[in-house]
């Protein structure tokens, strides 16, 4: 089956042979990371922008990792340096890039849905690193990429996600990308940042986090974000700790072949405990090697690559 | 000028006189008359409205026309064009201008633009100075400047200390205080419903329950104070269920209702297109099937358009920095027919009452009948005229229209001002 898409926006819209491709892809180019030259020549002559209007490191990093893999030319750069501190409009920054000849736009935005608004705006592919609270596609991709690895298929595994699912973009997207893998997902968190809203999502809802964890294959961990919540989402800090923390007792209710998984950033001592997030049940670091494959996945099928091209090959 | 007028053979509907049969309605000198003299049947100016509606000329009490300070966006000649275009005749502009109608001074200016307006343009003023909800404006000289009610529109009065004092005090002059009825703490960089929609799409959700508490504020006040107030665009099924409760209890409040809040809901947000993006935002089918059964059984008393424009540009954004706001004006009549008379089987009377003589009464404008002695504002539109709304070439100076490009079925033909043809067959032909 031919990749169709130009863009990759979100995981909601990919049916789920999209989202099999772009894994079967990544597997592909992960096999290359464990060269000892591991750059290709797919996206030779092609340039692609990080347009980053948000903070972030890994993400950044990674894409720049990967489109440089591909032996594309890369720029990226962030809020504080573009012009839409001078009061330029998204739509008028992005046309110019495009103007300068850029042949992909990767895009990380505080406002949910900006990627698909530039999609229509410009000619050139869009991929979304990360759209406000909406969704994270690429994050989820190498999620459920580690998960295959170390569990094989995920269909019919018990996932749970626990922490600030409210206000997360990771959440969702795994949450699409899970449940039309035929994952079984379980949200845990407090209930204002764990609203039962998700429900329509296709997804189990819990506040209790003993009975949530006693049958997970996969407990994934994520960071309260602090900046995007008001004061009245719950106590404090220390009482997130306190109640949904997963420290030594706790994981203890974890089966022992579960695997533990974080987007990063990780905050150490509040969602997770040291000696669990450098426990050899942690995945948290492949995570972030297989986001390079996945990232390259994604850039070189919206790129105009087809899947046959590098599975045949590199086989 | 006004023409010696007699609009023939069209179906007659006038809900304050119970009219509703085919006819004819003359006017001279500006007002309805019974009859003409054979005299004036000679000289008249006949109007043809066979396959017409003729009815009173629609009103709109919520309207924002921009004038004085964001004259981009839209005038009061613009959005008097629009209106006359619409079929309303009278309309009452919101007083978040810039600056907003805090003194007399804005009232004056407002008011010798919209002489030359052609559709009457009235002013409110605001209940507090600056519109900061601190300090009452000065609502006796507003009154006297001529502000037919006051709001805070947009920037709900969150003392209920401020707006206690604020409805006894209006009440001294007989000015109405129309709310915006959100409570801001529960609201705080809201841009959609709360709910499954927000949750899905990771915006930040305006729980119903921020209207309600504020609807339910002012019907204690209104009980306490005995005061008049009318609650703006309720988007809610719990506050149409409040209003009821508060209608059955004699309390003195009124409410209206949005074209877009009774025709669209939350699911239109899926591709986050700011053409959606309005404060109330829109909500559920529930919402939605309440505040239609508001209307139906009166709990509800008028439609209000909430006409909004904003420039194309403020609305070509990232959906959680687009200002809120639609047009509405020009869509409203086919929008009502189309929800409210043939998906919900309410009689055309009906929903011409509820644009016409209940948003008049609400704050006793002289406007809303054919009855002789009225000013003749008159509307005449073809029920089943199926056409296609572009706002290129509409009249709003704004394009920000969640129905653009899109068929709608009965049209605007002729309307009357005062005697006057103000608009016609899609020109405008009086106040340019």
């Amino acid at each position: 089956m031919p990749w169709h898409r130009k863009h990759l926006l979100t995981i909601e819209e990919l049916s789920r042979a999209e989202i099999e491709q772009l894994l079967a892809t990544a597997g592909a180019f992960r096999r290359i990371l464990d060269r000892k030259v591991k750059k290709v020549p797919a996206l030779r002559g092609k340039t692609i922008v990080n347009l980053f209007l948000e903070p972030s490191t890994r993400t950044r990093i990674s894409f720049e990792m990967a489109a440089k893999f591909l032996s594309a030319d890369v720029i990226s750069f962030d809020a504080a340096a573009s012009s839409t501190t001078k009061g330029e409009t998204l739509r008028d920054t992005a046309q110019n890039i495009q103007a300068l000849n850029a042949d992909m736009i990767v895009l990380r935005h505080s406002a949910g849905g900006s990627p698909l608004y530039l999609s229509k705006v410009l000619d050139i592919p869009v991929v979304n690193a990360g759209d406000g609270a909406h969704e994270h596609p690429t994050q989820a991709l190498l999620d459920v990429f580690t998960m295959r690895e170390k569990l094989g298929s995920v269909k019919g595994r018990k996932v749970v996600i626990l922490g600030d699912i409210l206000f997360s973009r990771v959440a969702r997207s795994n949450i699409h990308a899970l449940t039309k893998l035929g994952a079984d997902v379980t949200l845990v968190g407090p209930s204002t940042l764990v609203p039962l809203w998700f429900e329509s999502m296709g997804v189990k809802v819990s506040h209790n986090l003993r009975t949530a964890l006693a049958d997970a294959d996969v407990v994934m961990l994520l960071r309260i974000q602090h900046e995007r919540q008001g004061v009245s989402h719950f106590p404090s800090i220390g009482e997130y700790t306190s109640m949904f923390g997963l420290n030594y007792t706790r994981a203890e209710w974890i089966k022992p072949d579960a695997i533990i998984m974080h987007p990063g950033p990780i905050n150490r001592g509040v969602e997770i405990d040291s000696d669990i997030a450098d426990s050899g049940r942690s995945v948290i670091l492949q995570q972030v090697t297989n986001g390079i494959a996945v990232r390259m996945a994604a850039l070189y099928l919206c790129a105009g690559g087809q899947p046959e091209h590098v599975l045949t090959p590199l086989e | 000028m006004s023409d010696t007028l007699w609009i023939k053979n069209g179906r007659v509907i006038d809900p304050a006189t119970q009219r509703d049969k085919v006819g004819d309605v003359f006017i001279a000198a500006g007002k309805f008359v019974a009859n003409l003299s054979a005299g004036q049947k000679k000289s008249a100016r006949v109007i043809d409205a066979r396959g017409l509606v003729v009815c009173p000329g629609l009103v709109d009490i919520h309207v924002h026309f921009r004038e004085p300070g964001q004259t981009h966006k839209e005038t009061i000649l613009t959005g008097s064009q629009a209106a006359a275009a619409g079929g309303f005749t009278t309309v009452v502009c919101m007083p978040n201008t810039s600056p907003v109608v805090d003194n007399a001074g804005t009232v004056a200016l407002i008011k010798s633009v919209a002489a030359t307006a052609p559709v009457h343009v009235y002013p409110t003023g605001c209940i507090t100075v600056g519109m900061k909800g601190q300090q009452l404006a000065p609502h006796g000289s507003l009154q006297k400047a001529g502000v037919v009610a006051l709001t805070d529109d947009g920037l709900c009065v969150q003392s209920n200390e401020l707006m206690h004092r604020a409805v006894e005090y209006a009440q001294m002059f007989g000015l109405t205080i129309l709310d915006h009825c959100q409570d801001d703490s529960m609201t705080q960089k809201a841009v959609m419903n709360e709910g499954v929609m927000s949750t899905r799409l990771g915006l930040k959700g305006w729980p119903h329950a921020a209207e309600d508490i504020i609807v339910a504020r002012n019907i204690i006040l209104s009980r306490y104070t005995g005061a008049h107030i009318h609650m703006q665009h309720i988007s809610s099924a719990h506050s149409v269920e409040l209003m009821r409760r508060a209608k059955q209890d004699g309390i003195n409040v009124t409410a209206e209702a949005t074209p877009h809040h009774i025709a669209l809901t939350e699911e239109s947000l899926g591709t986050y297109d700011t053409h959606f993006k309005m404060n109330p935002p829109l909500r559920t089918e529930k919402d939605r099937k309440a505040i239609i059964a508001g209307l139906r059984d009166g709990t509800l008393d008028c439609i209000g358009t909430d006409h909004a424009p904003h420039a194309p540009e403020e609305k070509d954004r990232e959906f959680d920095y687009a200002p809120n706001g639609i047009i509405g004006l020009e869509t409203a009549l086919p929008v009502c027919l189309d929800v409210l008379v043939r998906k919900n089987k309410f009689k055309l009377s009906h929903v011409i009452d509820l644009m016409t003589r209940k948003a008049a009464n609400i704050l006793k404008l002289p406007a809303g009948t054919l009855a002789p002695g009225a000013v003749a504002d008159v509307c005449l539109f073809d029920p089943n005229e199926t056409w296609l709304y572009n706002t290129y070439g509409a009249f709003s100076k704004s394009i920000n229209s969640p129905w653009d490009k899109q068929n709608l079925t009965g049209r605007v033909q002729t309307t009357i001002v005062a005697g006057r043809v103000a608009y016609h067959a899609g020109k405008i032909l009086a106040g340019t």
